[in-house]
């Protein structure tokens, strides 16, 4: 009996300490894109990104809620969730990925690694394999940065531009992410 | 204790199967009420008012046209030599709070309105259904008076309205209801009721992300039969919204002349069975002129 409970109480604990060492987490996560031409700049900003990581198998996953990106311009804002976004069909774009190259990480050792990241990205309901590079910084045993800067073609998403307005955006938008994930710890 | 073993394996490896990050996201991103934007794309059904609001720091700029009756005939081109226009200006003061000035030559009226946005639709737990606004109205009559020879008061020449609107959007078909109280200080006659209560109801059907059809009537409730000399009917109008950019395109028609509250609701004297329509249009253009950035 004191041997199972011993068992027992092991694996708990090894259970617990396991899932909650290696998963990072951030429900503010930044998020912005940026699109010049000679007509007009846009740039939108959304500081409510959701993102997980996980340093024991590099997994990534992010969830970004189209209607939390924020112009400058209230009408702007509208025609995106409308007449690009449909964000009432589509209300969110996702990444699920992997680092690539987790072993070049030492995440005991505060400090800036260069990864490789690849995944599936989905926006506007379609779905592409991508593939970029970002930067993990160690700042602590619980706090790690994440940024990386990439394009994207509307596209390659099925983001139809109507010719009138098509000078007033670029080719490709210019997508920054900035995540500053804790240690998750479970609620339950 | 085999059993026992097996059961602190299944434990040890339990929590990171079963909860992968798909799950944990699921449960994280449990995202609150959003609310529903863009029920209509112009501030205006047609004539009447939508929920859509102007947001802080936007100004609209409207030109509405109305030409005459189609059943006028080759003389007047079916309608097209005739015209009667409403200029107006319109300001969001606040994201819920807008506010507008107009000019309309259909009796010569200066109007000026308030509308509040009380509530919005919203999507997700909790969500609230519909999206209320109320709309508070006061125009002028500018004609000059019919019987010069009697004491004349300014306060005649203005009449108020009070409406409440009710939409709700669902994928692309928007509806709205209208209950409005429009107050006139001086009828025409004595026999016209200086209160008339109506009730509108508006549409919109999304054909493209671009393209719209709308429709919108009011039910004016007036004495049965009639005493008035001038008999009036219920305000039907039917359109097209075409937006481009900053633009709202409106193609109208109408068997009313007048735009606004006051003269469409207490003054359609057009009757579509006799052939008494308008073809008509409504620009708008947006500008911002406080973006977020400068705030």
């Amino acid at each position: 009996m004191n041997k199972r409970f011993f068992w027992l109480t092991i694996s708990l604990a090894l259970s617990i300490s396991v899932s909650a060492q290696n998963r990072f987490f951030t429900k503010t996560g930044h998020i912005d894109f940026f699109s010049h031409t000679a007509v007009e700049d846009i740039k939108a900003v959304n500081d409510q990104v959701t993102s997980f990581l996980d340093i024991a198998t590099g997994e990534m996953i992010f969830s970004v809620l189209s209607r939390s990106f924020q112009f400058p311009k209230p009408l702007m804002q509208e025609h995106f969730n409308e007449n690009y976004m449909e964000s009432e069909k589509f209300p969110k774009a996702s990444f699920a990925g992997k680092i690539a190259d987790l072993k070049a990480v030492d995440f005991t050792k505060p400090g800036k690694y260069q990864v490789k990241v690849s995944g599936k990205l989905t926006i506007h309901g379609v779905t592409k394999d991508v593939e970029t590079i970002g930067e993990l910084s160690v700042v602590g045993t619980d706090k790690i940065d994440g940024t990386s800067v990439f394009s994207v073609k509307p596209e390659d998403y099925d983001i139809r531009i109507p010719s009138v307005v098509k000078a007033n955006f670029a080719e490709s938008m210019k997508v920054t992410v900035q995540m500053n994930y804790q240690l998750y710890i479970s609620k339950k | 204790m085999k059993y026992t073993l097996l059961l602190s394996f299944i434990l040890l490896t339990f929590p990171l199967n079963a909860q992968n990050l798909n799950d944990l996201m699921a449960a994280e991103s449990n995202d609150g009420p959003q609310s529903v934007e863009a029920l209509f794309k112009a501030t205006r059904v047609i004539n009447g008012h939508s929920v859509k609001q102007l947001k802080k720091g936007e100004l609209d700029f409207r030109i509405s046209h109305r030409f005459g009756r189609v059943n006028s005939g080759p003389y007047e081109f079916f309608g097209l030599d005739q015209s009667n226009i409403h200029l107006s200006l319109e300001y969001g003061l606040l994201d819920k709070l807008m506010v507008g000035i107009g000019r309309g030559t259909f009796e010569k009226t200066i109007d000026a309105f308030a509308r509040y946005n009380i509530a919005n639709q919203q999507t997700g737990v909790g969500a609230f259904p519909i999206t209320i606004s109320y709309l508070s109205t006061i125009e002028t009559i500018g004609l000059k008076w019919s019987d010069p020879t009697r004491t004349n008061y300014f306060s005649s020449r203005l009449s108020f309205t009070h409406q409440l609107l009710l939409a709700r959007k669902f994928s692309k078909l928007s509806v709205q209801l209208m209950p409005t109280l429009v107050h006139r200080n001086l009828t025409p006659t004595v026999m016209d009721p200086n209160d008339l209560f109506a009730m509108g109801f508006a549409g919109r059907y999304k054909l493209t992300n671009r393209l719209a059809v709308t429709g919108e009537y009011y039910y004016v409730v007036r004495p049965i039969p009639q005493r008035t000399t001038t008999k009036f009917y219920n305000p039907l109008s039917l359109g097209f919204d075409i937006e481009t950019g900053g633009h709202v395109f409106q193609i109208v028609i109408t068997n009313s002349q007048g735009m606004r509250e006051g003269s469409f609701i207490g003054k359609t004297n057009g009757s579509w069975l006799n052939g008494d329509i308008h073809i008509g249009f409504n620009i708008s253009r947006v500008f911002t002129l406080d973006s977020k950035t400068k705030r």
